[in-house]
């Protein structure tokens, strides 16, 4: 069980994770439908949709974080490097310390920069060397020199900007092998949303990452993949998402197959 | 300003006069309930003082707080007993209360328990401040001291060699008044630590759930810490509470003059010897117990600006 999931994760499959035929519910309601999707590695694949159309609700499940929400349940299979994530010998405390994330506000502890770092391998018993791990992190982050003077200085103090490469760095300081990012650039201003994008060129060639994004510009500028997703009402009114088009960033925003999609990226709808 | 404009739009531009008088006459409104909260409790503090001023003169600090006699046909007084009796059974009420109390915060405001069986819970913590001070003491006369009488007769004569069982329980005393404290403050501390552990931002949670914390991981490392501030200001607001409890206290202590470091031991507090005392106190006796009053009040500042420097310490740690 722990070691299937450790040893998978060293084969070098090409593809990060595969969706099979999955259902997400909430309570009987059902949120998202026919997830068939393949992420592949050291890449940056992109979730893009309207609101409500289940991009995060999906984002979620690649490291179990919708377990949190007691009425939700999937099926279907989420496949992480062949080991499916959702098996009931899967722990998904070890789930989430491979497969980190990155939140749509950014949410450092109330703690030291440093303590911030520190936090995740301290978790794992990390026996290191921890002031290089964490100076790494935060070079990661391209952010080393901006705080390597004040790493005693609270996390929640420093600008909004900032606050998100932290937490960038925070999350790759456990070197996880994928970063999920819901939004991570939502509630950020454009020169911040910019170097977290240069960012995020750079942490693709270590890490294999999925975003969520509302900003198609983004979407078009920084990934390789995209996954268009579209919401359809069923008769009661409940809105279930799909994927309504899944493929290389230029194609979907270029010569996409759907009309929804050529709709959706060229701004007439969404 | 009148307006630059002339505009025909139904509405008028200018504050009128009564808008004027009503914003200004809620600022000295609040000034006057902000100021008059001060001068009541300097005007308390004051009179307690000018009170007590014949037996602070009389017996000086050092030994009205560290002689144990009190003696109302002599006329010699010393409160060593009472302010030990004060501090004793609040700091074990504490001892007993704060970690019951933050474990109930926190089965309260994480989701352990179903949401049916939790509401009514939350609710029953904080009925528990609402029952006056008076059931408290009789249920601890009557059922709570029969019932504890046996294991502590027990541990009297097993542990009677450890100073604190060294005297046989009786149905009062020490322990029985701090275990009845201990109930009466638990729905302080639990509900204000509940209060703050479920303001925590639940953005830190998921943060720690993402970097693979477990549940306690996160409540110990993240959420606790994160609520701190909140907790002691809670605990800090329970002892002020254990401390100047007086009816509870008075019925279960057994008002005792003497000190003994035995917890069995029937003793004394401030708040139960005023209320003893006072009515048919006259001369100098009103002079000291005014002045056994104003200790108290000090006691208790001191309590409060203790807190106030702990959260502030513990506030700068996380820097």
């Amino acid at each position: 069980m722990t070691t299937n999931l450790q040893t998978s994760t060293k084969t070098n499959t090409d593809v990060v994770f595969r969706t099979e035929n999955v259902n997400i519910y909430y309570g009987d309601f059902k949120a998202v439908r026919d997830v068939n999707i393949e992420v592949p590695r050291h890449a940056i694949t992109a979730f893009i949709g309207p609101s409500g159309c289940g991009k995060s609700t999906v984002l979620r499940c690649f490291n179990r974080l919708n377990d949190l929400i007691k009425s939700f349940h999937l099926d279907g299979k989420i496949l992480y490097h062949g080991q499916d994530l959702y098996a009931s010998d899967i722990d998904a405390v070890e789930v989430r310390r491979q497969i980190g994330m990155v939140f749509q506000q950014p949410n450092p502890f109330p703690k030291t920069i440093y303590d911030n770092i520190a936090f995740g391998p301290r978790l794992l018993g990390y026996k290191g060397d921890m002031d290089e791990l964490v100076e790494n992190s935060l070079r990661g982050a391209a952010m080393w020199d901006d705080v390597k003077d004040k790493l005693k200085a609270l996390g929640t103090d420093l600008s909004g900007g900032q606050q998100q490469r932290l937490c960038i760095a925070r999350a790759i300081a456990v070197q996880p092998e994928v970063l999920l990012m819901d939004e991570p650039c939502a509630a950020l201003d454009p020169i911040s949303t910019l170097k977290i994008e240069d960012l995020m060129q750079e942490l693709k060639e270590k890490y294999t990452l999925v975003i969520v994004t509302h900003n198609m510009q983004q979407a078009s500028r920084a990934s390789d993949f995209t996954a268009f997703f579209n919401v359809q009402a069923n008769e009661k009114g409940q809105r279930t998402g799909y994927i309504e088009e899944h493929d290389r960033t230029e194609v979907i925003f270029q010569s996409p197959k759907q009309k929804a999609t050529q709709e959706y990226v060229s701004g007439r709808f969404g | 300003m009148a307006p630059a404009v002339e505009r025909n739009t139904g509405m008028s531009y200018e504050r009128t006069q009564t808008s004027r008088v009503v914003d200004n006459g809620f600022k000295w409104l609040t000034w006057l309930f902000g100021v008059g909260i001060g001068v009541t409790l300097l005007a308390i503090a004051l009179q307690v003082a000018i009170d007590a001023w014949p037996a602070i003169q009389k017996f000086g600090i050092f030994d009205f707080i560290t002689v144990a006699r009190w003696n109302p046909v002599e006329d010699i007084y010393g409160a060593w007993t009472q302010i030990y009796g004060t501090l004793i059974t609040s700091f074990i009420a504490l001892l007993i209360a704060v970690p019951i109390g933050v474990g109930v915060a926190i089965i309260l405001s994480e989701d352990f328990l179903p949401e049916r069986l939790r509401q009514p819970l939350v609710f029953m913590v904080e009925l528990l401040a609402a029952i006056p001070s008076v059931v408290y003491g009789l249920w601890g006369m009557f059922v709570l001291a029969p019932l504890l009488q046996g294991p502590m007769t027990w541990l009297h004569q097993n542990f009677g060699w450890i100073p604190l069982f060294s005297t046989p329980p009786t149905g009062r005393g020490i322990y029985i008044a701090s275990l009845v404290l201990a109930i009466m403050i638990l729905p302080i501390i639990s509900s204000i630590s509940r209060d703050s552990l479920a303001s925590v931002n639940p953005a830190l949670r998921q943060a720690a759930y993402g970097l693979g914390a477990t549940r306690w991981e996160t409540l110990i490392q993240v959420i606790i810490p994160t609520a701190i501030s909140g907790i002691i200001g809670g605990v800090m607001l329970a002892l002020g509470r254990a401390m100047g409890e007086t009816m509870a206290v008075t019925m279960l202590i057994g008002n005792s003059p003497r000190p003994s470091p035995s917890l069995f031991a029937q003793g004394s507090t401030i708040s139960a010897l005023l209320a003893n005392q006072f009515a048919e106190a006259s001369g100098l006796q009103v002079a000291a117990l005014m002045y056994a009053a104003l200790i108290l009040f000090v006691l208790t500042l001191i309590v409060n600006v203790l807190a106030e420097y702990i959260v502030k310490k513990v506030e700068i740690k996380k820097l």
